[in-house]
């Protein structure tokens, strides 16, 4: 399974001085939050199985080694950093990761649905196109039925339950996978599981960033009142002043 | 050529909202690039009237009809999209960033070989070129980016594309989408929970959402009495306080770890507005708070806040939006 380093979400980040890119320093990194439910799914699932184990893949610069190890504190058993840069261009990522994943013979490949820093929600998805096997996304909830996994996404205003071929890819969202704590045993086994650093395929990404810039500020806000009486004042300015109602 | 081809999504047949936001889309960058835009459908053979989308200024709209193709299923949808792709000459390929947008446009991306921009809230041309506006870090920042790939795929977010009018031949050609059924690896099995016409949080026009200050799930009550008088395209969201505590569904999340959502109106009620919670909602156009807590970080967002007890404010806003609805 494939796991990024991000900023924490609580950091507020600072634009670097060539406005391309974020200012890493003091910035807090994390297993980005998604990432971590698939961890928790892939254990889950080689726990239910009684068979099977976890590895745990990212690319990324050394410091990524401390992204895998989190991972292997939580469970999983071994790590493979891909040392490379990583990129906003999915596509490029999808495929420096499919150049490894192409003769893996692990049934199903996890995903988190999307990375919290360049938000694309794609890698998932391209992954399974490049490896050839069938891919589904946000998935909430899965399990394995023979040849055949079976999955619960979620679709605007419900539930869909898809049934695929294995081998699979799958991008995970939070459903029931409440990541669990590594435990300091778990901590001090992860020392010791292997982890295999390797050059990651050199792949250009095509998307360009030709500038980073802080949102918008959002005008000034009032407070209406205070208590109850403040809400026909508040009605009338939603509707003659922001004509929102 | 300098055409743009937007993907107009359909469910059961009828053309959804968003289609309308990437044909209009598709239409105000074909018009700065002085091209024109064309609109494709996939469907079942009971497709309802897509002549509409000819009123939002697509010149064409291609029609897919398949068995295999009523219900999305990414395995069919995707290599016909992209072979229709192909078949034209488009400098850009507009998709919904909904959920099945975000499904298919990246398997698209890679069927393809060219890089995707999802969930994008701005296009724009400079000296010919297209330079596309999205959301990073939760919307921490913004990123310029450019792709360096013909045609340049982008999904646009949902609700930020206004819908605009403009009349254009709309001309339905159809043609035939070659799907093997057969070997689809995946197949829907059900859709359960809310029908069809069930509005998602990230479609809403208007969001009225419920925080830890709801004290309890019975209390949500009052928020579907607001979500009915407000009416039409307006659903409920939540913090994910109220999810992990189980009093509402995933689904209406909203945040880092939810849905993006960017209404007309957003009403955080009993919310105290963490980065997280923001991260998910600070595009919307008019942001409203009502929290008891006038120091709430909620309020730095907010355009309208009142510092009350949600419990003495929300029944009064109903009957106030009640009256108005009344009048007009
Ligand atoms: C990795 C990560 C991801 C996260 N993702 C998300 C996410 O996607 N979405 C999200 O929402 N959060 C997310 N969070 C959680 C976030 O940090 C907050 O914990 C959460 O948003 C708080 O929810 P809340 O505002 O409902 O609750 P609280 O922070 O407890 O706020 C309750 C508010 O209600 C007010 N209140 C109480 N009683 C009343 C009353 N009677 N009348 C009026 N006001 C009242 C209080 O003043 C307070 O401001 C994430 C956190 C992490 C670490
Ligand atoms: N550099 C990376 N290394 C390992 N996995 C990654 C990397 N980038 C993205 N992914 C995986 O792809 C998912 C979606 O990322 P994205 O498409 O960038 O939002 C993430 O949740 C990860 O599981």
């Amino acid at each position: 399974m494939c796991v990024k380093r991000v900023p924490d979400t609580e950091t507020r980040i600072q634009i670097a001085e060539d406005k391309t890119r974020i200012d890493p320093s003091g910035v807090k990194f994390i297993v980005s939050p998604y990432d971590e439910f698939a961890v928790e799914a892939a254990l889950r699932t080689v726990e239910e199985a009684e068979d099977g184990e976890v590895t745990v893949v990212s690319l990324g610069d050394d410091d990524a080694q401390e992204t895998l190890r989190a991972a292997l504190a939580m469970g999983a058993d071994k790590g493979l950093l891909l040392q490379g840069e990583g990129s906003t261009d999915g596509l490029a990522t999808a495929k420096a990761l499919a150049a490894e994943l192409e003769d893996s013979e692990a049934p199903l490949i996890l995903l988190g649905v999307k990375a919290a820093d360049d938000d694309q929600s794609q890698v998932g998805p391209m992954l399974g196109v490049l490896l050839d096997r069938a891919t589904v996304t946000g998935v909430t909830a899965f399990r394995v039925e023979g040849d055949t996994v079976v999955c619960d996404r979620e679709i605007e205003g419900g539930v869909e339950v898809v049934e695929v071929d294995l081998p699979a890819v799958l991008t995970v969202t939070k459903g029931t996978y409440e990541p669990r704590y590594a435990s300091l045993k778990g901590i001090m086994a992860a020392k010791r599981k292997p982890l295999e650093t390797k050059e990651a395929e050199a792949v250009e990404g095509r998307i360009r960033v030709q500038q980073l810039t802080y949102p918008p500020e959002r005008g000034d806000g009032q407070i209406v009142g205070e208590g109850a009486d403040a809400v026909p004042e508040l009605v009338r300015l939603l509707r003659e002043e922001a004509n929102a109602l | 050529m300098a055409d743009v081809l937007a993907f107009a999504e359909q469910r059961d047949g009828q053309l959804r909202g968003a289609a309308r936001e990437t044909v209009s889309a598709a239409a105000t960058l074909a018009a700065e690039l002085g091209g024109s835009a064309h609109a494709l459908v996939l469907g079942g053979p009971d497709l309802g009237d897509l002549g509409e989308l000819g009123g939002f200024g697509a010149a064409s709209i291609q029609v897919g009809a398949h068995e295999a193709l009523a219900d999305y299923n990414p395995e069919a949808y995707a290599p016909v999209v992209a072979e229709r792709i192909r078949a034209g000459d488009y400098v850009a390929v507009i998709f919904p960033a909904s959920i099945l947008g975000k499904d298919l446009a990246p398997r698209v991306a890679a069927h393809l070989d060219v890089p995707l921009a999802t969930d994008v809230t701005g296009l724009e041309v400079a000296d010919g070129e297209l330079h596309v506006i999205r959301p990073m870090y939760a919307g921490k920042a913004f990123a310029r980016v450019t792709l360096d790939a013909t045609p340049a795929l982008v999904s646009i977010r949902p609700n930020v594309f206004q819908p605009m009018e403009r009349e254009a031949d709309g001309a339905v050609e159809a043609f035939e989408p070659q799907v093997d059924a057969g070997a689809l690896r995946i197949r829907v099995r059900e859709r359960k929970g809310s029908s069809g016409d069930a509005l998602d949080v990230a479609e809403a026009t208007i969001i009225v959402s419920g925080g830890r200050g709801m004290k309890a799930p019975d209390n949500w009550h009052l928020l579907e009495d607001l979500r009915d008088a407000i009416g039409d395209g307006t659903a409920l969201g939540a913090s994910r306080a109220v999810v992990d505590a189980g009093w509402r569904p995933h689904a209406e999340q909203v945040g880092q770890t939810g849905k993006t959502v960017a209404p007309k109106l957003y009403v955080a009620v009993g919310i105290s507005g963490a980065i997280q919670h923001l991260a998910g909602m600070r595009t919307s156009q008019t942001i409203v708070a009502i929290n008891k807590d006038p120091d709430a970080p909620i309020f730095n967002v907010a355009d309208y806040g009142i510092v009350a007890d949600l419990f003495d404010v929300v029944p009064r806003l109903t009957e106030e939006v009640k009256k108005l609805r009344a009048e007009s």
